[in-house]
């Protein structure tokens, strides 16, 4: 029971950045209907700002809650300026071609960062510097709280409360919600679609920055593919919420890393890549608008 | 069919004349061709994009040389090549059926996922060797069979694209809807163009299994799919001769690179690959051939009405 409990945490933690992820592939999804594969990989170059950032500024030898943000910050924002980039540089041009090649660009995109990533970065892993240390918070019988599971669900909690502000309540979030509903008619209602796209494509990618930064400082193994598969998994999460749909994002992380964690605990750590693929599947045969998309007919 | 033959013959006599390097080069890329036109099937011809094809090809590579090592007759050879089309066909069909009947964004992103699956059950399955792969597979594989089965796949392919099945695969490319209103069955045929494609992975895989007489799961990891798609887009989605083309220039492009790779110690070509995919998206989507053949090129004299 209290490995159970303990494996919670861990799932909870681990899925909060699974939803971090997610809602930058929403939030695109919803308003390009384009799925961003590169969104991983930003994921994978937030954290690598945040290693060379703090051996660059030397944090490491102060590890501090004031150090942590620092690098939360830098690495957010310099994150934003790729996600401008990327959409600006390969995504605008497409904007009125066929499915498929965006689809086929984007995939270029992830390889181009996966890949210059290893020529930058170099192909071993890398450790993380420790910008934070490690206590446990409180201790309940075998299970322990630690300050970096609570650092991670409240980190991500705050930025997605932000989130859910901004789009719900500011004339950004008005805008990118029409936007989402029909560009062209957005458009022709003088929404700035341009600049509202490019501005959900750097929030999307501060918070998979953010993500990079909070995965660096919890599991500190880092590598230029660190992002492909935890990518695929925040796509899954955000398919399995309803692609889209915040809060569907939300849970859908959330159930990821939770079920990934009993699956690694209870059946065989090996399978634990292999779970969010067969969810998907799963959820695509049973329920394919997802937990909380709404259904939409074709229309010709 | 007389082109079939005669270039298996061809092959099969000048083989002795060629050194083993570009033996083992030419091999190399017949197989290429077969992968790129069967993914050509489905991406190009029926225009779902498919990011799983080198986990049809573990699944054709694995089955057909399981089956070698038991019966490692040569005279079995052919059987255990279809037996390793069959295989990723069948699962084709399988992950086809759930996943084709929805829009063809999440087809990419499932059969990117299915893939992985497969890697992983493969990786942790102890009868086939788990992470340190297959080895000892009978070197079955020559130019000879190789050319055969490229040429037979294009052939395959030809033919197949001019018929009612192919039509209605065209149909499906240009206007899904359509094409349903049309009357035809999409989902069928979506699926049975996925599982043809998985087919051709399968017999690839298999060919590439005992030319490589090893096989281990990491040979087969996603980049090998982004290869596959890296030619069929580059030569054109939807020209058989585009693909085959491309496959048989990426094949080669990486070993007159090596002195270049050797500088930087990293794998040039994923660079090199992902640039190509942007570029040419961004610049020429069509590819080099567009869905045009190259026969359609030659200016033929024209036939009077």
């Amino acid at each position: 029971m209290e490995n159970f409990l303990q494996h919670c945490i861990n799932g909870l933690s681990l899925g909060s950045i699974y939803a971090l992820i997610a809602l930058g592939y929403t939030m695109v999804f919803g308003i390009l209907k384009l799925i961003n594969f590169a969104h991983g990989d930003v994921y994978m170059v937030g954290a690598f700002v945040g290693y060379y950032l703090s051996a660059f500024l030397g944090l490491q030898s102060q590890p501090s809650m004031v150090s942590f943000f620092i690098v939360l910050v830098t690495s957010m924002s310099v994150c934003a300026i790729l996600g401008f980039l990327i959409e600006r540089i390969a995504y605008r041009p497409l904007r009125s071609s066929p499915r498929i090649t965006a689809l086929i660009t984007a995939i270029g995109m992830s390889l181009l960062l996966e890949y210059v990533a290893q020529l930058v970065f170099g192909p071993d892993p890398k450790v993380f510097p420790m910008v934070l240390e490690r206590r446990d918070l409180f201790q309940f019988g075998e299970v322990s709280l630690n300050n970096y599971h609570a650092l991670i669900v409240s980190v991500s909690l705050t930025l997605m409360l932000l989130l859910r502000f901004l789009v719900l309540h500011t004339k950004f979030g008005k805008a990118m919600r029409a936007i989402s509903e029909d560009i062209t008619t957005a458009s022709l209602l003088g929404i700035p679609t341009n600049r509202i796209i490019s501005i959900t494509f750097m929030l999307g990618a501060a918070l998979a920055g953010a993500a990079g930064v909070l995965v660096g400082t919890v599991y500190p193994r880092i590598d230029p593919l660190m992002g492909v598969i935890p990518g695929m998994k925040a796509f899954s999460a955000a398919v399995i919420g309803g692609i889209g749909n915040f809060p569907g994002a939300v849970l859908g992380g959330i159930i990821m890393g939770l079920s990934e964690e009993m699956v690694a605990a209870y059946i065989s750590s090996s399978y634990r890549d292999a779970l969010a693929f067969g969810l998907l599947i799963f959820i695509l045969l049973v329920k394919p608008s997802g937990f909380f998309g709404k259904y939409q007919p074709e229309k010709v | 069919m007389i082109a079939l033959a005669a270039a298996t013959i061809a092959t099969y006599l000048l083989t002795p004349y060629i050194s083993s390097f570009y033996l083992q080069m030419l091999t190399l890329a017949g197989i290429n061709v077969v992968l790129a036109n069967g993914l050509n099937l489905i991406s190009g011809i029926t225009g779902q994009l498919s990011l799983g094809h080198a986990g049809f090809m573990a699944i054709g590579a694995y089955a057909s040389a399981y089956f070698s090592l038991q019966y490692s007759d040569p005279n079995y050879f052919l059987l255990s090549l279809l037996l390793g089309g069959l295989f990723a066909g069948a699962f084709g069909l399988l992950l086809g059926l759930p996943t084709l009947r929805l829009k063809g964004d999440y087809l990419a992103i499932v059969t990117l996922g299915f893939s992985e699956m497969i890697r992983v059950l493969f990786l942790n399955m102890g009868s086939l060797g788990g992470a340190r792969g297959l080895p000892q597979i009978p070197h079955h594989t020559n130019l000879t069979w190789v050319v055969f089965a490229a040429a037979a796949t294009l052939f395959f392919i030809h033919r197949w694209m001019n018929s009612y099945f192919g039509r209605a695969f065209l149909a499906i490319r240009e206007d899904e809807m359509a094409a349903q209103s049309c009357g035809v069955n999409t989902t069928k045929y979506k699926v049975m163009s996925f599982s043809l494609g998985a087919f051709f992975a399968g017999v690839a895989g298999a060919l590439f299994a005992h030319q490589l007489t090893y096989i281990s799961p990491s040979i087969f990891t996603f980049t090998k799919s982004f290869e596959i798609l890296t030619m069929v887009v580059l030569g054109g989605l939807g020209s058989l001769s585009g693909a085959t083309f491309s496959a048989i220039l990426l094949t080669f492009l990486p070993e007159v690179l090596r002195p270049l790779q050797q500088i930087t110690h990293i794998d040039l070509r994923m660079i090199i690959y992902s640039l190509l995919l942007i570029i040419l998206m961004l610049t020429r989507p069509t590819g080099i051939m567009g869905k045009r053949e190259i026969w359609e090129l030659i200016p033929w004299p024209k036939r009077k009405a």
